[in-house]
């Protein structure tokens, strides 16, 4: 389709949302990264059947885990759109960038920053 | 027999007539007196409570013996969330050494109702254990430890039953077990559902309890329409027939207080016309001026010579 | 099997305030069924000490590592080799674990992640339930399998209390009042007649309140 979205955005891609894990949204917060989000199907329907209805409850998970440590939970989001919605895919990549602009680079990197100074 | 004022007078065949007393949060006697002074010649002997619903208040122990002095014949109000069996025999001997000629044996509300939630539950027994533990002292002088008891105490000895409380068909069963282990008097938890105390007292009835246990019905006056509302919604183990909230309601709010003195004597009147009730036991929590007014109302003044 | 929760992250993080190099210790059983100290939940822990410590800009290095069990020094021995590169150790096993790990090392700091609560089962995936409480006498053949010891508020023997309602316990709308189960069980099982026997005071001598206990079968032994 062409639609522009956000370079600074990387996409992991996943057979189905349900694969990914709580530990994996946290090491990403880990390795630096400002935001992130998980994008999966429609509920209802999952390929595999209740895959993205998992995801969305260990994304919520994970976001307590961030409030814990300081990072603000809403750096992470789960969306759900099915695999035909270009548009809707654009318009989530440049709503979630636009967001974590407001919010400004992650708490980690800050500090990063302050310690090498 | 013990010395229990209301023995006595069951045993003559008198409809008794018991109430209520709750201790202050504090150290203050005079608070104890000024409540007793309401009932004097009331009642034919007086309740006191055991840090009720789990809110720390002046011992029923310590209260019992203020009300005595008084003249009155207190029943001590036992409960087994805070005391081991050490220490509840202990109290027993106590209260007996003092004149005490009565107990009502309770589990007790669960500490988490009250200002310390976060105290220890103890249960080292519970509520028919203890009954039996009175029994076996007073009975067969003996502390449930097998020891001996020099000085038995010898109180009358009473217990609680809630003919409202799941499970319902149980209920009648739970107080033949109580009369199996020693319970002698027993005061419900107050009536507002007249019909299903009466399925209760038919159960009771079947078993021939009430032969063995003199029953006395609890009673509550309302004082508005909220409290009964509130009794309806947020007390467990009670059953408040939306008509009778619907009677308060439609009298003016002023008015209310009144009218759930009038619902109580009319309640107390009825009760009285079953047979196997031996008794009636008033309690008027915060409102114990009306205890006075209610049983003259109700037919039941003045009481006989203690 | 033993249930616990982990500690609120903050009351975690005040403990290892003062360490540098920690080493984060899981256990595979009971801790790891009911999700709470098991290597997944390590791996969450370490991530978050990490972020949280890189945020107030210090460094915090921690090893992951799960043991088969925390309460068989057969297994707590695997951590020797490396044990001493680290300035204390955080156990995630329940409570039973957490002190055998520091009697096995007691010249090393051994901190407790968990709040170890009860014994329990699983009631679906990511629900435990109490059932036992280890009080040395069991009385479920009296009263159809339902422990009143563990299930009712107040450990009562000859419940209900007079304050269940439509089945639920005064402290709790959540909770099964454990009198109502028995009845019901007891129904069920055509031994309702069991009701009407009184069951006599608990010696709690058997239970944590005689003293800590051991069990001990000599046979076993090999001396």
């Amino acid at each position: 389709m062409r639609l522009s979205y956000p370079t600074f955005i990387k996409i992991i891609k996943v057979p189905c949302t349900g694969r990914v894990d709580v530990l994996t949204l946290l090491k990403a917060f880990e390795s630096g990264v400002d935001g992130a989000y998980v994008a999966g199907c429609m509920e209802g329907e999952c390929h595999f059947l209740k895959g993205n209805i998992r995801a969305r409850r260990r994304v919520e998970y994970a976001k307590t885990l961030l409030a814990e440590v300081g990072i603000e939970p809403e750096r992470l989001e789960m969306y759900n759109l099915s695999a035909a919605q270009g548009q809707r895919f654009a318009a989530i990549a440049n709503e979630m960038a636009e967001k974590i602009r407001g919010l400004g680079p992650s708490p980690l990197k800050k500090a990063k920053a302050a310690f090498v100074a | 027999m013990t010395q229990s004022n209301i023995e006595r007078l069951l045993e003559k065949g008198v409809f008794v007539v018991t109430s209520e007393c709750g201790p202050p949060k504090g150290a203050d006697a005079e608070a104890v007196r000024k409540k007793g002074s309401l009932l004097k010649g009331v009642v034919d002997a007086v309740n006191v409570t055991d840090n009720q619903t789990s809110v720390v208040r002046m011992s029923s122990f310590a209260s019992c013996l203020i009300l005595k002095e008084m003249g009155f014949d207190p029943i001590l109000q036992m409960v087994c969330r805070d005391r081991n069996r050490i220490a509840i025999q202990s109290d027993i001997l106590g209260a007996a050494a003092h004149g005490i000629n009565n107990i009502l044996c309770l589990s007790g509300d669960h500490q988490s109702f009250g200002d310390h939630p976060g105290g220890k539950n103890v249960f080292d027994i519970d509520s028919m254990q203890l009954i039996q533990t009175v029994r076996t002292m007073r009975d067969e002088g003996r502390l449930i430890g097998g020891e001996e008891v020099k000085g038995r105490p010898n109180l009358f000895i009473g217990a609680a039953e809630n003919p409202f409380a799941d499970p319902f068909e149980i209920r009648a069963m739970r107080l033949g077990k109580k009369v199996k282990a020693g319970c002698q008097f027993l005061q419900t938890q107050c009536i507002y559902n007249l019909e299903k105390f009466g399925k209760w007292m038919e159960m009771v009835r079947e078993r021939g309890l009430h032969e063995k246990c003199a029953i006395l019905a609890g009673v509550t006056p309302l004082k508005s329409a909220g409290m009964a509302r509130y009794m309806k919604t947020s007390v467990p183990g009670m059953d408040v027939p939306d008509e009778l909230i619907d009677r308060l309601k439609g009298v003016p709010k002023e008015k209310q207080a009144e009218e759930g003195v009038k619902i109580c004597v009319e309640m107390i009147q009825q009760l009285k016309e079953v047979p196997g009730v031996r008794g009636v036991h008033i309690m008027a929590i915060e409102w114990e001026e009306k205890v006075a007014e209610i049983a003259k109302a109700a037919g039941l003044s003045p009481r006989p010579e203690a | 099997m033993i249930v616990g929760n982990r500690k609120p992250f903050e009351e975690i993080l005040e403990m290892v305030k003062p360490f540098k190099k920690i080493l984060l210790l899981g256990c595979r059983e009971c801790i790891t069924v009911c999700a709470a100290g098991g290597e997944r939940e390590v791996g969450v822990l370490a991530s978050e000490l990490k972020m949280a410590r890189a945020k107030d800009g210090q460094e915090i290095e921690v090893k992951e590592f799960t043991l088969e069990r925390q309460c068989d020094y057969e297994y707590i021995d695997q951590i020797k080799p490396f044990l001493d590169e680290y300035e204390a150790v955080v156990s995630m096993a329940c409570g039973a674990g957490i002190q055998y790990t520091a009697e096995r090392y007691p010249q090393k700091i051994v901190l407790p992640a968990i709040n170890t609560t009860f014994l329990g089962v699983t009631l679906e995936q990511g629900v435990w339930s109490e059932r036992c409480q280890g009080c040395g006498e069991c009385v479920l053949h009296l009263t159809g399998g339902v422990c009143p010891v563990a299930r009712c508020a107040k450990s009562l023997f000859n419940g209900p209390c007079g304050g269940s309602s439509n089945g639920k316990c005064e402290v709790n709308k959540d909770t099964d009042c454990a009198w109502q189960l028995i009845v019901d069980r007891l129904k069920t099982l055509g031994q309702l007649d069991r009701y009407e026997d009184i069951i006599p005071a608990k010696d709690w001598k058997v239970s944590r309140d005689g003293g800590p206990r051991t069990r001990v079968r000599e046979d076993l032994r090999l001396g």
